[in-house]
């Protein structure tokens, strides 16, 4: 759907190049026994999402949506305003990176400068780097600047409830190193604190906590955190991009280091890929931070400009004790997310979150009413749960998949088996984009599957 | 403290002995060569290292290059207005400006470092 712009300003602009002083002048020439003389007959203005889904709908058995979404596991299919498009696919800003001569690029720099300010005020944090690859490399990167803060290269605690994938790209990069990754043990679906104090200590480098964790499920960060501190250990928070939007901002659990998955502000599902990993910190460790930062500064006329900072930590410079080798952003959907958020605002946030969370509440309460269907944990969530039901999720999956539904991931394609019946398990998310009618249609579609 | 009296190490630490407490610093020709110092990292009190063992960094807006223990022993001092005044590396490297004082596990290996002549025919050659 094309973005039209249709600003107060923008129609004053246009009113006054013609040289009237409103719409209605341009009436004036026709007869007022033949003017109308009250609004047209038309229901009121929708939403842009509303507005699009209406289309969609009347478009009918088109190819457009052939499947109602409700995939979880990371990635999630949230409302994408059409100025995001609109605004990211123009030439000046259309490329993947920052390029290397980045300050002949002042407007790239420029939306990077805002994006680490969008990013910083979306988590509460002191700095955002310009972003980097994805979720999981963020977790490590997140892993190893912990490493150089405190000098411990012993052990890294992390929760059994961490997406097993980015748990898989941490084995990766310390394939080859002596460091040992100790996993929390999740019970009925969280971390117990108080278990896993004795699991953390003088060696730990730093405890890495999911919120929402991969089940969906909250976990108590704040005394995670706590916990990470006592030893001399750090937080790292993986937290979901569009939660800050109802739950706490990762700031306020006293984290030192956050990061998410970005792609549920302003990037559709496309087979995987490509993510955006956000990446922030407190400011007393921004110089071990990996990434490219952007900050502003005056040119020798004065004049306000955009530059690279502390690039002196990169690998072009320091060589092997650079703080990364990741020298560049990932710069497209940074972009992106900077016009989303600039565009959906705290308010836009907070409904999207508020919503998102109010549907998967809805659609619990409706999916367990099929017997034998059960939520996996009884523990507070977010937009996502984990169902369990008497068949294999597998088979359970696919056949609601020839009926129009895409739901998942399941538990099996990640041999989860640190959940007890993890074959039968399977995750449900839900965003603002689901209707009453799909939620519900997908409640009969699974009590028809399960019969 | 006037150069000659102290010992240098080759990599530009410069150290001033009173019995077995070492002061630290950096060579003023060191920071000739890095230009603008913006930040210096320094280790906690308590901290052991053995000669050739990095300390801390020291940022330019060059470059970032480690500080090396030129001995051995513990950390006992940092100084800890330096890094907020930066400009003193500048103004004093040989007085204001001493980095950090560590007990010596072993005084003896004063004789792998270079007297100030030694030191200054090593800053000719080397090529930096």
């Amino acid at each position: 759907m094309p973005y039209l712009f249709d600003t107060p300003d923008q129609r004053r602009h246009m009113l006054d190049a013609i040289g009237i002083q409103q719409i209605d002048d341009l009436f004036t020439q026709i007869p007022p026994g033949l003017q109308l003389n009250r609004e047209l007959n038309l229901p009121p203005a929708v939403s842009e999402l509303e507005l699009q889904q209406e289309m969609e709908r009347r478009l009918g058995n088109s190819n457009i949506s052939p499947k109602i979404c409700f995939l979880g596991g990371g990635i999630y299919d949230h409302f994408i305003p059409a100025v995001v498009d609109e605004i990211t696919s123009r030439g000046e800003f259309y490329t993947a990176y920052t390029p290397y001569q980045a300050e002949a690029s002042q407007g790239t720099l420029q939306a990077f400068y805002e994006y680490q300010t969008l990013i910083s005020q979306l988590t509460g944090m002191d700095v955002s780097n310009a972003s980097l690859y994805e979720g999981g490399t963020a977790v490590s990167e997140a892993v190893f600047m912990a490493m150089r803060i405190n000098g411990r290269h012993q052990k890294v605690a992390i929760a059994g409830s961490l997406h097993p994938e980015y748990k898989r790209v941490l084995q990766t990069y310390f394939a080859r190193l002596d460091t040992q990754l100790v996993e929390l043990p999740q019970l009925n679906g969280v971390i117990d604190p108080e278990v896993c104090r004795g699991l953390v200590d003088s060696e730990t480098t730093a405890i890495v906590i999911p919120q929402p964790n991969f089940f969906g499920c909250l976990e108590d960060v704040a005394a995670l955190t706590k916990i990470a501190h006592n030893a001399g250990a750090l937080s790292i928070l993986a937290f979901d991009a569009i939660s800050p939007g109802l739950l706490k901002k990762p700031a306020d659990y006293d984290v030192d280091i956050a990061v998410a998955e970005g792609q549920p502000l302003g990037t559709p599902l496309q087979y995987g890929g490509p993510l955006l990993g956000i990446f922030t910190c407190r400011n007393e460790y921004v110089r071990k931070m990996p990434g490219r930062l952007i900050g502003k500064t005056t040119d020798r006329k004065g004049k306000e400009c955009f530059a690279l900072n502390l690039q002196a930590r990169e690998q072009h410079i320091r060589r092997d004790k650079a703080t990364s080798n990741i020298c560049t952003n990932q710069g497209l959907l940074a972009l992106r997310t900077t016009v989303f958020l600039a565009t959906v605002g705290p308010r836009g946030l907070s409904q999207m979150a508020t919503l998102s969370h109010q549907k998967a509440r809805y659609a619990a309460e409706l999916l367990t009413k099929t017997p034998g269907v059960c939520l996996k944990f009884q523990q507070p969530f977010f937009r996502e749960f984990l169902i369990q039901t008497p068949k294999p999720s597998t088979e359970v999956l696919a056949a609601l998949a020839a009926k129009g539904f895409n739901v998942g991931p399941d538990l099996a394609r990640f041999k989860m088996q640190n959940v007890d019946g993890w074959q039968n398990c399977f995750l449900v998310a839900l965003t603002e984009k689901r209707t009453r009618e799909e939620i519900e249609a997908l409640a009969v579609a699974l009590k028809t599957v399960l019969q | 403290m006037k150069p000659s009296e102290l010992h240098f190490a080759k990599t530009h630490e410069w150290v001033a002995i009173e019995g077995d407490m070492a002061t630290i610093g950096i060579s003023e020709f060191a920071v000739k060569l890095l230009t603008d110092i913006v930040y210096l990292s320094l280790p906690a009190i308590g901290k052991k290292f053995s000669p050739g063992e990095s300390m801390g960094e020291i940022e330019s807006v060059k470059a970032v290059s480690e500080i090396y223990a030129p001995v051995q022993g513990e950390v006992t001092a940092i100084n800890e207005q330096l890094p907020d005044n930066l400009a003193l590396l500048n103004e004093s490297p040989y007085d204001q400006a001493w980095i950090l004082k560590i007990r010596m596990a072993d005084p003896s290996q004063l004789s792998n470092l270079l007297n100030y002549a030694e030191y200054q025919r090593h800053c000719e050659t080397a090529t930096h």
